[in-house]
């Protein structure tokens, strides 16, 4: 890999806290989503859904449903003619994992509530729920596996035909079992990760537009080069008849990084109606049938030296993975075991993956996507080990850090760690919070706690090398493209193959190519999210964006910027290594007046009339694919303090301080930001959010009466501070901030409980951290003490 | 279908009628029936706030109520916070204190705030989590929410609305998107 890049930037951009260019149209109610978008002629869709967890259909009669005015069609499972049902894209090699057969609509046998049954679409979107309504369905009930230990030994099943509840078995890591052997000391614990949903505040939204051969899809969905071939395999098309826009996308933190049935169902239908298509997803529908995340059951064993030095980690987790094989659900919780051994050095650590079928809905990529479950075992471990060991839990975690000197680290689980330096951020929290001034601040009748996490996780994904079909066995490249278009006045297009839902790459990318090109970041527009503009991408998830399409656009701008050195030295008759930017121009280096602006460089790219180099070509635009070489890893040191209300077993988390490293910062409002919603994320799953089945396989959180997103009221504001380490991957020194809030937060809440009742003999709870729950576990205890 | 109803409303201070089903909702009038589409829809509880508007001055959640009993009156929404070229010190500040990612809640977020520092020009922080506690964002927070009303009750209390400080240029991308209807 080439590092040609670095030192270019004139950088009078990269590193400012910026307004960002989204927001203009946004603040103003002139944001452009899916719902906004109204096509002369549009149908309107409306599902029905089971309302079993398991059941065979018996009959469907759409008769009074068809009858209405106003409703065009009824499609129920065996009516849609498809390719080819809804993919898995990892396929592991040498391991099996099963993918049972999973269609947009049932064909036979319903596995969760909220499986679609049949579509109605009429002209009117209030009729056509009338009317899916009056779509009579009978069910003949199957028994109902809802809890995964017990689905993994034996009995009912959630596919008969599989002839197991096992969907695949996969395991990271070495020798752990003589590792724990030679260990002083080792722990264990049970750990409940429970599921959680994205609950992006837009719902998906879906418009198929199918006229004379060509579809357009517009989606609410954060890969729209991926649907398109997915549109393509399904529909038994070519990807060149088909444009998927996702224009404005209202959150996704992974719920939109799915191929759903309905996205191919819609577009089936235009084809078969000859005309639009529109269906927006209704908050019910999004809790029962948008993919939900984390359900882990974990067994972890950690062992230890008695002076406190970490020896051996293993991690058996049972994953609920729910009625089907989603997009990439297996693989999510193979994403925790890369990230196993945390900041520290171990001599073994191992992840043994068992992924289980139940009657639930499928879980896939939901914000962190399996490092959350991993940093909040590993960080709760830590702390669980201290207090065995009686070791300062701070001071357990110095030792065993590892050290910034040994950089680029390679891991007991065979992945290359770029850089970090994990004593300075912990050093940097510690200045900005002191555990025993806070500890001294405990309110009358209140427990307090101070809980740390110290984490690492894994993003730019990715090398293709390291998870192509040959190695990890994702059936796609994870490259990302870059195209950087100079128009005739100097204006400048960006289009990029990230697509992104609020992160503000549009101001960050600007920020990026302005600077390299010598002008305003306003004059530069970046274009994403449709796949007839610009080269083919990945889109947004894991935190890519930047470590992959930042780095992408990068390189195509330094593109531009070579070919326009050519030009201006063949203009100003120097050499091109002479030319530099400065102050906005392309100058001579020593002759700062004689220089051109990126304007006169396009107007002699665009005219050229022989001022052109020889052999050169006219225009000035440059296209580049990125494939990088390493993951990059970011890292970070949080600290919770909570105060608990004995009496109520309320939890309020009173501060938060977050120091975070994701390399070289290009807008710091921008990581603010994403490190403040992450967090809120990872606390929401703390202490208010869970998806609930009972044991029939109903949802029991339906809605967002029964669903406790977070509100303002139940949060703080964060203090956060940031340390630098620059990534040697890329050459921006850029790792990726997307999840790293949401990856620590839990497992540094979750401390601070302990740490509050610990005190009243409670010295392990699992999340989420309830009311009811900590006054609980406070009652087996004898309640608060004295 | 039952019989249609005629609804009058003055909205953003235009008059509008319509002929409408008696259930419309009234997000429903005013996204698909006015075309009014900055008020968006984000569950179906009233839980989540992404639909506030004004009704009469006072911030409702336009999913919980029918058009039929806006009939006669008076509301805002989004689309006339700003006046021409100016932004509303709640778009300002939402803007300079980076106060939205994704902008779906934030509509319905900035008329939750304005109502708010209509009833409190001085709200503590407490006051604005408390204030806005029935708008749900998944994205910021609620820290940089917090910023953008204490950003924007400094602003309405002198009087005054500045120019951004990082990019003069900003507000006329603002309005040439904006006239354009081009989406982020």
């Amino acid at each position: 890999m080439t590092q040609a890049h670095n030192g270019k930037a004139d950088g009078r951009h990269v590193g400012q806290r910026m307004r960002r260019k989204e927001d203009p149209p946004l603040i103003q109610g002139r944001g452009n989503y899916v719902d906004d978008i109204a096509l002369p002629g549009s149908l309107h869709a409306a599902f029905v859904r089971s309302p079993e967890a398991h059941a065979r259909i018996t009959s469907i009669d759409a008769s009074a449903a068809l009858a209405r005015d106003g409703v065009d069609g009824v499609f129920t499972g065996n009516d849609v003619d498809l390719e080819s049902g809804l993919p898995l894209a990892w396929v592991p090699p040498g391991i099996e994992v099963q993918a049972p057969e999973h269609w947009p609509l049932v064909k036979e046998v319903v596995k969760h509530v909220g499986d679609p049954v049949a579509v109605v679409i009429g002209t009117d979107k209030y009729a056509v729920v009338d009317a899916a309504e009056d779509v009579i369905v009978d069910y003949d009930p199957l028994p109902v596996v809802t809890d995964p230990e017990a689905a993994l030994e034996g009995g009912d099943l959630v596919h008969p035909d599989i002839g197991t509840n096992k969907v695949h078995e996969w395991s990271l890591g070495g020798d752990v079992e003589s590792a724990l052997a030679a260990s002083e000391v080792v722990i264990e614990r049970r750990f409940v990760n429970h599921r959680i949903a994205g609950a992006p505040i837009e719902p998906r939204a879906v418009i198929a537009d199918y006229r004379a051969g060509d579809l357009t899809v517009w989606s609410s969905t954060q890969i729209p080069n991926f649907l398109r071939l997915f549109l393509a395999i399904q529909l038994g098309m070519t990807e060149d008849r088909i444009r998927v826009i996702a224009p404005d996308v209202g959150g996704g933190f992974g719920s939109k990084l799915q191929i759903y049935g309905e996205e191919i169902l819609l577009a089936w239908c235009s084809r078969k109606l000859g005309r639009p298509v529109k269906w927006v997803e209704t908050r019910s529908e999004n809790m029962m049938a948008s993919h939900h995340g984390r359900d882990q059951v974990a067994y972890v064993k950690m062992g230890a030296a008695r002076d406190g030095t970490f020896k051996a980690l293993h991690v058996r987790i049972i994953a609920d993975l729910g009625a089907y094989s989603l997009f990439l659900g297996p693989l999510i919780p193979s994403l925790g075991a890369f990230v196993m051994p945390g900041c520290y050095r171990w001599d073994a650590v191992r992840t043994d993956i068992t992924g289980v079928f139940t009657n639930k809905t499928g879980t896939d990529a939901i914000r962190g996507a399996g490092r959350p479950e991993a940093t909040h075992y590993i960080e709760i471990m830590v702390d669980q080990m201290a207090a065995e060991l009686g070791i300062d839990r701070l001071e357990l975690r110095r030792k065993n850090f590892i050290p910034k000197e040994e950089f680029p680290y390679d891991t007991p689980v065979g992945m290359t760690y770029d850089s970090g330096d994990y004593q300075g951020t912990l050093a940097k929290l510690l200045e900005h919070i002191d555990p025993e001034q806070e500890r001294g601040r405990t309110a009358e009748g209140k427990l307090r706690g101070i809980g740390f996490s110290t984490w690492t996780e894994i993003c730019g994904l990715a090398p293709s090398r390291a998870t192509g079909p040959s190695t990890l066995g994702v059936q796609a490249g994870l490259w990302e493209s870059a195209l950087v278009r100079v128009q005739v006045t100097g204006s400048v297009t960006v289009y990029t193959g990230t697509s992104p839902h609020g992160q503000g790459l549009e101001t960050s990318f600007a920020q990026i190519v302005a600077d390299r090109l010598g002008v305003d970041p306003q004059q530069v527009r970046v274009m994403h999210g449709d796949t007839s503009q610009g080269p083919q991408g990945l889109g947004t998830y894991g935190s890519r964006s930047l470590a992959v399409g930042g780095e992408a656009i990068a390189r195509a701008t330094e593109k531009v910027v070579e070919k326009a050195h050519a030009i201006v030295a063949h203009k100003l008759e120097a050499a091109p290594e002479d030319i530099e930017l400065r102050e906005g121009k392309f100058s001579v280096k020593g002759s700062p007046d004689k220089g051109m602006t990126l304007a006169e460089v396009a107007g002699l790219a665009y005219i050229p009339e022989g001022n052109l180099p020889d052999a050169m070509e006219a225009g000035l635009e440059e296209t580049a694919f990125y494939d990088p070489d390493n993951f990059t890893w970011p890292f970070g040191a949080h600290a919770a303090v909570v105060e608990v209300d004995p009496e109520t077993g309320k939890v309020d988390v009173v501060r938060y301080v977050a120091v975070d490293d994701c390399g070289t910062p290009i807008n710091p409002n921008l990581i603010d930001g994403q490190i403040h919603g992450g967090v809120v994320h990872a606390i929401g799953q703390a202490l208010f959010e869970q998806v609930a089945y009972d044991e029939d396989g109903q949802l029991l959180t339906g809605s967002f009466v029964s669903y406790a997103l977070p509100s303002a009221a139940e949060v703080p504001s964060f203090e956060t501070a940031r340390t630098v380490t620059p990534s040697p991957v890329n050459s921006l020194g850029v790792k990726g901030i997307g999840e790293g809030g949401t990856i620590a937060a839990s497992a540094a809440v979750t401390n601070a409980v302990i740490d509050a009742l610990r005190p009243a003999g409670v010295d392990f709870i699992n999340m989420p951290l309830t009311p009811m729950r900590v006054w609980e576990a406070l009652q087996e205890k004898g309640g608060a003490p004295a | 279908m039952a019989d249609a109803v005629r609804v009058s409303v003055t909205v953003n201070g235009q008059p509008r009628a319509a002929e409408v089903e008696p259930r419309l909702l009234l997000v429903h009038f005013l996204r698909d029936t006015l075309g009014l589409t900055g008020t968006h829809v984000g569950c179906d509880t009233s839980n989540c706030g992404a639909c506030t508007v004004h009704l009469d001055g006072v911030s409702v959640k336009s999913c919980t109520i029918l058009a039929v009993q806006a009939d006669g009156a008076e509301v805002r929404t989004i689309e006339g916070m700003a006046k021409g070229t100016d932004l509303h010190p709640l778009q300002e500040g939402f803007w300079a204190e980076h106060g939205l990612q994704c902008g779906y809640c934030t509509p319905g977020m900035i008329m939750a705030a304005a109502d708010l520092l209509e009833r409190n020009p001085d709200p503590s922080e407490d006051e604005i989590r408390e204030g806005l506690a029935g708008n749900l964002c998944r994205c910021t927070g609620y820290h940089n929410v917090v910023k953008a009303v204490q950003h924007a009750a400094q602003l309405q209390r002198r009087g005054e609305v500045p120019e951004p400080e990082v990019s003069k240029t900003g507000q006329e991308t603002a309005q040439e998107l904006a006239a354009k209807g081009v989406g982020a």
